[in-house]
Order: C-alpha cells, then sequence, then structure tokens
C-alpha cells in the first residue's frame, strides 16, 4: 500500500437554512480544495461525495454525479457514501484506500448535505431514519433521546449524580461555543454561558438544546493524492497514517457495552493500530459532539481519559487548547454546525489546517498528530482517521 | 436460507401481546427482535419461543421535540428494558405521566404490551412497538 497524503482542503462556511444547493455547496468547497492543491479538475481520478439526505431535502437522488458534472469531472467514476453522519468519513476512509491502492494518484472526497433547509420537524424525523425503522424508530426515537438514553446510563455507570454530570457536559458545550466564536465557518460565532444551557428548552430529557448540535447547510472536501503526487503539489502534505470504521445494529443490540459504544473502540483500535501510535501522540482532536454528552463518552473510548472520569478532566480544562488533549478547536459539531454528509471530511478540515499552523487565535500551537472520530446513527457507523504532518 | 421469524411474523405476535424470541441451541442464548443467526454466536439453529414479556427499566428518556407527523404523541417516554431472558428491548412506557418520571423509574419491574404507530410516507405502513406498563 502507498502512502496517501492531503494536499489540499476546502469547505463552506456551515449556516442554518440557506439558499444554495447541495451541489452548489460541495462545488465551492471542491474547488477551494482543488486551487490549495494546485492542480486543475481534469488532474481528478475519482469523487466520492458523503450525503446523507439529499434525496429528501431537494428530492436529489446520485447528487454526487450532478456535483461531478458542475465540477466538470465527467471522465471520473463519481460514487456516494451513505453512512448517515459519519458518511464524508466512510469515504475519505475509502477514497484513502483507492490511493493507495495504486488505482489512482489525485483523487477528490468530501461532503455536502442540506439539512437545515427541510426544518426541524422533517430534519428530526429523516435523521431518525439512521436508528432502526423496523425496531426502534416506531417508539419515537429521535437522536437527542437516543443520547439522552446513554446520559441516564452514563449517570448510573459511572454513579456521578445526573445534576452534576449535567454541569459537566453543560462545560462541553460552553468549550465549543468558545472555539466556536473564534472560527470564521462556524454556524455559531456566539460564547454561551452555564445559564444559557440551563435555561435553554428541554429536547429529550435530560438534554436541553444547548447540549444538542444544531441542523446545518454546508459542504466540504479535501483532494488526496499518493506520496510521489504529493511531493510535487504541497510543501506541507499531510500524510494519512491511520483508518478504522466499524459497525453497530441497534441501540438495544450494544447492550453488552452501554454507554460505550464498542463500534468506536474497534475503529480507533484499528486507526492506532496502523499508525502504530497511541492516544497520548495525539495533539489535536476533532470528534463527534452531536451531543454534549457524546464528547464525554468519545474522549473515554479513545483513551484519552479513564471510563467515567471525562467530565472532570473537562471542567479541569484538560481538553482545552493547551491541556492534555485539544478537543474541537473548530468548535466541533455544536458551535461550528453539522451538515451531516459533509461533517467527516470537515473533520479533516480542520485537523490540516491545525498541522498546517493556519488556525489564527484557535491554533493548538505546534500541533504535529491529529485525530478525527465520525459517528453515523446510534453507533451503527464509527470511522476514526489519524493524519500527520509530512514535513 | 429460510427465516425461523420473520418481522411480520413477530410484529403479528406483538399485536396479540406476545413477545416472541429465537432460542438458539447451540449457546442457549436468546435473540430478539429476530435475526438470521444467533446474536451470540452467530449460530444458525434457532428455535422460535414465546418469552415473559417482563423485564426491567435500564433507562429512559422523555421526547419533547418529536419527529414530523409525531406531534400529537408528545412529550412520551421511550425506554431501554433488559427482559428477563436477557436481551434489551425498546418500547415507550405508558401509564405515567411523562413529565414527572425521573431516573427513579431505573429498576422499575414492567410487562410488554403494544401500541400501533400508524406510519408515515417514509415508513412502508403501519408499524407495532412494544409499550411497557409498571408491574403492579
Amino acid at each position: 500500500m502507498r502512502k496517501v497524503a492531503v494536499v489540499g482542503v476546502g469547505m463552506t462556511k456551515f449556516t442554518g437554512a440557506q439558499s444554495k444547493t447541495a451541489v452548489e455547496l460541495f462545488a465551492e468547497a471542491a474547488m477551494d480544495a482543488i486551487a490549495e492543491s494546485n492542480i486543475k479538475p481534469r488532474d481528478i481520478q475519482a469523487l466520492f461525495v458523503g450525503n446523507a439526505l439529499s434525496d429528501i431535502a431537494e428530492g436529489q437522488a446520485q447528487v454526487q454525479v450532478f456535483a461531478a458534472d458542475y465540477l466538470g469531472l465527467d471522465h471520473v467514476p463519481a460514487n456516494r457514501y451513505e453512512n448517515a453522519c459519519a458518511s464524508s468519513s466512510a469515504a475519505f476512509r475509502d477514497a484513502v484506500m483507492w490511493v493507495a491502492s495504486g488505482a489512482f494518484d489525485i483523487v477528490l472526497v468530501g461532503g455536502t448535505e442540506t439539512a437545515a433547509k427541510m426544518g426541524t420537524p422533517l430534519a428530526t424525523r429523516t435523521f431518525a431514519a439512521a436508528s432502526d425503522s423496523r425496531y426502534e424508530y416506531p417508539c419515537g426515537l429521535t437522536f437527542p433521546g437516543v443520547f439522552a438514553l446513554l446520559t441516564h446510563l452514563y449517570s448510573r455507570k459511572y454513579s456521578i449524580p445526573l445534576e452534576r454530570l449535567k454541569r459537566q457536559m453543560a462545560q462541553v458545550s460552553i468549550n465549543s461555543h468558545y472555539y466556536g466564536a473564534r472560527n470564521p465557518k462556524a454556524q455559531f460565532r456566539k460564547e454561551i454561558t452555564m445559564d444559557d444551557v440551563f435555561n435553554s428548552i428541554m429536547v429529550a430529557q435530560p438534554l436541553q438544546l444547548y447540549d444538542c448540535c444544531p441542523f446545518s447547510d454546508g459542504a466540504s472536501a479535501v483532494v488526496l493524492a499518493c506520496e510521489e503526487k504529493a511531493k510535487k503539489l504541497s510543501d506541507k502534505p499531510v500524510y494519512v497514517v491511520g483508518l478504522g470504521q466499524a459497525s453497530s445494529g441497534n441501540l438495544a443490540s450494544q447492550k453488552d457495552y452501554l454507554p460505550r459504544l464498542i463500534a468506536r473502540e474497534l475503529s480507533a483500535k484499528q486507526a492506532y493500530s496502523m499508525a502504530g501510535l497511541s492516544p497520548k501522540d495525539i495533539d489535536v482532536i476533532e470528534l463527534h459532539d452531536c451531543f454534549s454528552i457524546a464528547t464525554l463518552i468519545a474522549l473515554e473510548s479513545l483513551g484519552f481519559f479513564e471510563f467515567g472520569k471525562s467530565g472532570e478532566a473537562v471542567e479541569r480544562g484538560e481538553t482545552k487548547i493547551g491541556g492534555k488533549i485539544a478537543v474541537n478547536p473548530s468548535g466541533g459539531l455544536k458551535a461550528k454546525g453539522h451538515p451531516i454528509g459533509a461533517t467527516g471530511t470537515a473533520q479533516v478540515y480542520e485537523i490540516v489546517k491545525q498541522l498546517r499552523g493556519e488556525c489564527g487565535e484557535r491554533q493548538v500551537e505546534g500541533a504535529k498528530i491529529g485525530m478525527t472520530d465520525t459517528l453515523g446513527g446510534d453507533g451503527g457507523t464509527i470511522c476514526n482517521a489519524i493524519l500527520a504532518r509530512g514535513w | 436460507m429460510e427465516h425461523k421469524l420473520t418481522f411480520k411474523e413477530y410484529s403479528e405476535a406483538l399485536k396479540e401481546d406476545r413477545l416472541l424470541g429465537l432460542k438458539c441451541q447451540e449457546c442457549g442464548a436468546i435473540t430478539v427482535p429476530p435475526r438470521i443467526t444467533c446474536s451470540k454466536c452467530q449460530g444458525t439453529e434457532l428455535e422460535v419461543v414465546q418469552l415473559s414479556g417482563k423485564g426491567t427499566i435500564q433507562t429512559f428518556t422523555t421526547i419533547y421535540v418529536p419527529p414530523e407527523g409525531r406531534e400529537a404523541e408528545a412529550p412520551y417516554v421511550v425506554v431501554l428494558v433488559e427482559l428477563d431472558e436477557g436481551p434489551w428491548l425498546m418500547g415507550n412506557l405508558g401509564g405515567v405521566d411523562p413529565t414527572k418520571v425521573t431516573m427513579d423509574i431505573i429498576g422499575k419491574r414492567v410487562k410488554v404490551g403494544h401500541a400501533i404507530f400508524p406510519g408515515d410516507k417514509f415508513s412502508a405502513g403501519e408499524l407495532v412497538r412494544p409499550l411497557f406498563s409498571l408491574e403492579d
């Protein structure tokens, strides 16, 4: 297998409902990534697009081929990945594998979503389609509901009183908004307080509005190249050194592990093993904070803190820049926004920018190795990637 | 390979408040809802058995922001129940004021009944769901 590098990245600003189509958003991000890579669209040999909901949001299936055509890529195979919120992470993983295999030298991979456009009731319904439609959705399960169930399990399992746990969770959201306020691409560029979290509406007990990421529109894209091409195209190629992906069934079927999500532990193990690295080697992570509790669960399964201890670590500031592990300096899904199909490669975008030292006031100084963590459904898909400076 | 228990057969039984599962003839584990192999050992020698429908609440949430088409149901309680036979099953909890449920509900004994979700434009028709109630 050949070494594969990210040579260019692009993303739109993430927003609430706006007027551009999923194809237009993708093309904006893609052209920025292409320009950064010092290539032309004709140099691209394959297109991989993460998208979950364009069929419903815009009545558009095959969004990837219309994106290819819009970009002038009629000469390439264009395939779509649907892994709910992890769609573009699954696309990214496969794209890396195709380049590593030698089949292609330069490919474009990204994601696009216009979820905010759907409005909250329809978006809530269609997101819930990523849970088990036969055996769990009939109960009226929503995604805030999934993580609300996990919050109560977490509180019980680790003997953390709910009131205490909710303050730890609120601090996660406060941190995300602190960094979102410093990210020009973020949907929410406003700091929040503990009171803001506790005064927000109840969505799914015990999760309140500020425990939840928003519905968002946006797109992200990256250009990947084999090592030989990457060295010619970029002074700062970022190598993909570790990858993982694993799967699970419905929430009840994961009972032996909950509130841990076993797919994450399997995926992270693959990624660390492939990279020959461990959690202590990671300088910065973009992880899947779809809900505040999700951050605590992820931090533990990824190996950064002991089980049941990440909330205390968040309270001590260990997940902020300068702490033990810099978490979500982009503002994360909570503040940067979560256009679901675009989220995975937007995490890659942030890590690449961090490793290159281009993040201004949210820069993790000297970051050399970064990681992404993306979750689709109720743990149905979890993907991890580890990226490292190539200079 | 033939299914021992299909989605339809499982659903039809649940509509009569009968909870069906699959008992593995190799490892003895119970699989519910149905799968084509044992959820523990992936064995294929499975026998349909009727379960007690009784269990213990492991966690809950009260949903205040529902999906499109389910506004009239909210707020409602979703629970994960550990059945006496071992597996966990998701259902709703009836017979309680959804706005008053707290973590004190965890550990309470429940028995299964059912409710119908009439379906929406995405759901390929009507669906049945477990509706648990607290045991006396």
